[in-house]
């Protein structure tokens, strides 16, 4: 069994996302930016040591920058609209005078510290969310992810899918009309320039949506299942209503003001609804699947390294996870969630190896000479 | 295996049926070969096969279609992807998924093969077409040919009695259509399968057809290709040249043809190869001087020098990815040369391999008056050249609507409208059938006498047997060969034509070359 968690193969797109979305729970529930630093070298590290060579697994830097932006928008806005008091003033801009109606809002006036600092922690927060998602992107192609998805969501599977091809056709059908539109010497500007490239591009996409609704026709797709109409119907109805549940509730764990009954108790629901669809929408005969990513040890362990993570933080101190700025207090390192998220670094030995490219190996019986004997004979 | 019984399919706002009263039978491991000129319903009978027609592109059919003992008004294409494998016209509109292997097992899991099953079949399949390399690879990446072999496998893995496939070398270079070929004869030599497909350039698959159906207007005939071809309007030139020899039973291929044509060359040998008018002048129109194009880094011409005289007209030739849209397009200006000069004395005209591209008005009147615009020419001037390359044009009708040739003539006319001394055209026999290919001879040849430079990039013999005074080969970005066509066209044993193979080594290219030569015998 071992070996065999061993051997170099893509580990499945379901349990990266797990493991990023844990991570993620974490960071929506800290503050504190010694925490969210270690969240963001975390994503870094296991990126770097697990990512395929895919077009996507450039997306993490890409969602590092905007985790970025996310924080300087943050900053820029607190600086400017105010906010909280503090001491420590660091400069003071002139204050905009606004009219009466608009009494609860100050634009300009003094920056404290203890402000810039608040806002910083904030933005982090959800800065280090998109890294998570970034991590998670980078590690997995988004159309493995949609290979493995349940029965039940096969068509929407499908449906993304088709979506996902037609970006890239549309950006070299573009391409094409644009050097069309100068041979025949036209160089329009402006809307009738988007409106001469857009209306043959949709047609051609339109032309070519045909053709693959009749080939996937012609292949098979959508043959008449045995299941009957109301198995199908209640897949649909606990499928969606789970995954909704389950949204819902992902409001309620991230608000810490939201009701309690929306947290936990939603999300068990939801999850409960939507595997009960997925089960039921698996009984759904007449498809079966090709080389299906495995559920392996390795699986369960990246995962359970990615929840061991979360919960070390979500159960850490208070005052640690939300370091105070009102006073100014040098955030400190709570030991149990340091812990835990070291536990979450893992995976970028856990995970089994990627699968390389076969190396062309010369064997040294091979009757073909080597190229440098053929150089010096002629 | 396959039925047809006095079936006429018509769509609705037509004036005629698109197919008539056609009825024939195909037996198992049959191949048949389906022609007709273009727009006569060769398509159309194909989609009847596995019931795309008229389930999926609605209209009436009336009659009935019985493949392997079912009926296609009862069972929608779906029901039949077991016993049926459809390739349409372009295999990259048909790909569902986005690598080889998954390609591959769509259809399976469609059907619902169990695994163990499916991972077998992908493995033979793979084998079978000689594929196993690109089992990885992203079907974006792969060249026409390949995309076309993976598109016959992703069908064959359910195993299906029948194959229909339509025009699947169309948009082929000569070696990549002779695997596509050799794959398909194998399924039917080793496999037993029926094949059913419809082809354009006749020359390529003629040979290996146990049966040809010939559409026209009011029905199909249908037998053996030999009976069929001898009073057919489409015909390769190897049957053109038995029909004017006389020769009997008419031959198909390169090999019967050299056996029946011994007298015919000794008769030729002391004949002279009637001159080719050529309209060469010295001028030269364009001119490119060691000119190095790449993309993203990667050469795709390295150091090119061609000049093309007034009233020339010059064939490229080369395999897929030679560099020969390139050079066309660098010639036109689409292109900006990394080093070495293009230099033209007057405007270039391109038309692009896809020359639908340049159309995009709503009716052929108001394309022919946004062309009048955009060349800055009297109002008219695009109108008076399309009624004079096709007089069968007219003003109401949508350029979608076109057929390929009458598309085609309307490219010609936009571009011809801004008056441009070299005409470059980029692939322009894809998807013509053998009259309007005749069509597009004349009038570039008369192009050529009025005094302008004619630049043909293509992968068809015929045509460059035809047409080219001079032939370029292109390899790698590079010309490995250049010469009077005549001489480089005889000398090569890929691109002679087959009437050169026939009669090889005496240099006749054409059936009117031989018929020529023939008529001023003493």
């Amino acid at each position: 069994m071992m070996t065999s968690t061993r051997l170099p193969r893509m580990l499945h797109p379901g349990a990266w996302w797990l493991w990023a979305t844990a991570l993620a729970v974490a960071a929506s529930r800290t503050t504190n930016p010694l925490l969210l630093a270690a969240i963001v070298a975390i994503t870094g590290y296991v990126v770097a040591a697990r990512r395929p060579a895919t077009p996507w697994s450039a997306s993490y830097s890409m969602f590092l920058k905007i985790g970025l932006l996310a924080i300087a928008i943050r900053v820029a806005l607190f600086a400017l609209l105010g906010g909280e008091p503090g001491t420590h003033i660091l400069m003071r801009l002139p204050i905009v005078p606004l009219p009466s109606w608009m009494a609860g809002v100050r634009l300009g006036g003094p920056i404290s510290l203890e402000g810039v600092l608040a806002a910083a922690y904030d933005g982090m927060r959800l800065g280090v969310i998109f890294c998570c998602i970034g991590a998670a992107n980078a590690l997995t192609s988004p159309r493995r992810l949609l290979k493995s998805l349940p029965g039940a969501l096969y068509e929407a599977g499908v449906a993304v899918t088709v979506a996902l091809a037609f970006a890239p056709q549309a950006v070299a059908a573009v391409g094409r009309l644009r050097s069309a539109r100068r041979l025949r010497g036209r160089h329009d500007r402006g809307l009738r320039r988007i409106r001469g490239l857009a209306i043959p591009v949709l047609e051609g996409a339109l032309e070519r949506s045909v053709d693959l609704a009749a080939a996937m026709d012609a292949r098979g797709f959508g043959r008449r299942g045995t299941t009957p109409a109301a198995t199908r119907r209640a897949t649909a109805t606990l499928t969606l209503g789970g995954l909704l549940a389950m949204v819902a509730s992902s409001y309620g764990l991230i608000d810490r003001g939201a009701p309690g009954i929306i947290g936990v108790p939603l999300l068990v629901a939801g999850a409960a609804m939507t595997a009960a669809g997925f089960a039921l929408g698996a009984r759904r005969g007449g498809r079966t699947r090709y080389r299906p990513d495995p559920w392996r040890l390795a699986e369960w362990m990246v995962v359970a390294t990615g929840l061991a993570a979360a919960v070390a933080v979500l159960v850490g101190p208070a005052g640690a996870l939300s370091p105070s700025t009102l006073p100014l207090v040098a955030p400190s390192l709570p030991l149990g969630a340091t812990l835990g998220l070291v536990v979450a670094l893992t995976p970028a030995w856990i995970a089994p190896p990627l699968p390389r490219a076969k190396p062309i190996v010369m064997r040294p019986d091979s009757p073909v000479p080597a190229r440098e004997h053929v150089g010096v004979a002629s | 295996m396959i039925s047809f019984e006095d079936v006429t399919v018509s769509y609705p706002d037509t004036t005629r049926p698109a197919i008539s009263n056609v009825s024939f039978e195909i037996g198992e491991g049959e191949l048949a070969l389906v022609i007709g000129p273009t727009g006569a319903g060769k398509s159309t009978l194909l989609k009847c096969v596995n019931g795309l027609v008229p389930h999926f592109t609605g209209g009436r059919l009336a009659g009935r279609v019985m493949v392997a003992d079912r009926d296609t008004r009862t069972s929608p294409p779906r029901e039949l992807a077991d016993v049926v494998g459809y390739v349409g016209q372009d295999p990259l509109a048909g790909f569902v998924t986005d690598t080889v292997e998954d390609e591959l097992a769509y259809g399976m899991e469609s059907l619902g093969v169990a695994p163990g099953v499916m991972r077998r079949r992908v493995e033979e399949t793979l084998d079978l077409l000689g594929i196993p390399d690109l089992r990885a690879r992203h079907l974006l990446t792969l060249s026409a040919g390949e995309q076309q072999r993976v598109a016959i496998g992703s069908v064959l893995t359910v195993h299906p009695k029948i194959l229909v496939l339509d025009e699947p070398t169309s948009a082929l270079d000569p070696p990549a259509a002779d695997d596509v070929l050799a794959a398909l004869t194998r399924l039917v030599h080793d496999l037993g399968m029926t094949v059913m497909l419809s082809e354009h350039r006749l020359e390529r698959v003629v040979q290996h057809a146990d049966r040809v159906v010939l559409v026209h207007a009011t029905g199909v005939t249908v037998g053996a290709p030999a009976d069929v071809l001898i009073d057919s309007p489409v015909t390769p030139p190897v049957v053109d040249l038995g029909r004017l020899a006389g020769w009997s039973p008419l031959p198909l291929s390169i090999r019967d043809a050299r056996r029946a044509a011994t007298a015919l060359r000794e008769e030729l040998l002391p004949l002279a190869v009637p001159a080719r008018g050529s309209s060469a002048g010295p001028d030269t129109v364009a001119q490119v001087r060691a000119l190095v194009v790449a993309y993203d880094g990667v050469p795709a011409l390295r150091g090119v020098d061609l000049a093309v005289h007034r009233g020339e007209i010059v064939a490229v030739m080369g395999r897929n990815g030679a560099g020969k849209s390139t050079l066309l397009a660098s010639l036109a200006g689409l292109r900006k040369p990394m080093s070495g000069t293009v230099s033209a004395t007057e405007r270039v005209g391109l038309v692009p391999q896809e020359p639908g591209d340049l159309l995009w008005a709503q009716r052929v009147a108001e394309e022919c008056r946004d062309s009048d615009r955009d060349a800055k020419v009297v109002a008219g001037t695009t109108r008076a050249l399309l009624a004079d390359l096709a007089p069968d044009v007219f003003d109401e009708q949508h350029p979608r609507d076109l057929s390929e040739g009458q598309r085609l003539s309307l490219v010609l006319a936009v571009i011809l409208a801004a008056g441009p001394g070299l005409l470059a055209l980029d692939e322009p026999t894809r998807g013509l059938d053998y009259p309007t290919k005749q069509r597009l001879i004349a009038i570039l040849k008369r192009l050529a006498r009025d005094g302008h430079g004619v630049l043909i990039a293509t992968h068809d013999v015929e045509l460059v047997a035809e047409i080219a005074d001079r032939l370029v080969v292109l390899a790698e970005g590079e010309i490995v060969n250049e010469g009077p066509a005549r001489e480089v066209a005889v000398s090569s044993p890929i691109f002679a034509p087959q009437v050169a193979k026939v009669l090889s080594p005496l240099p006749f290219l054409t059936v009117r070359d031989v018929e020529t030569a023939l008529v001023t015998r003493p």
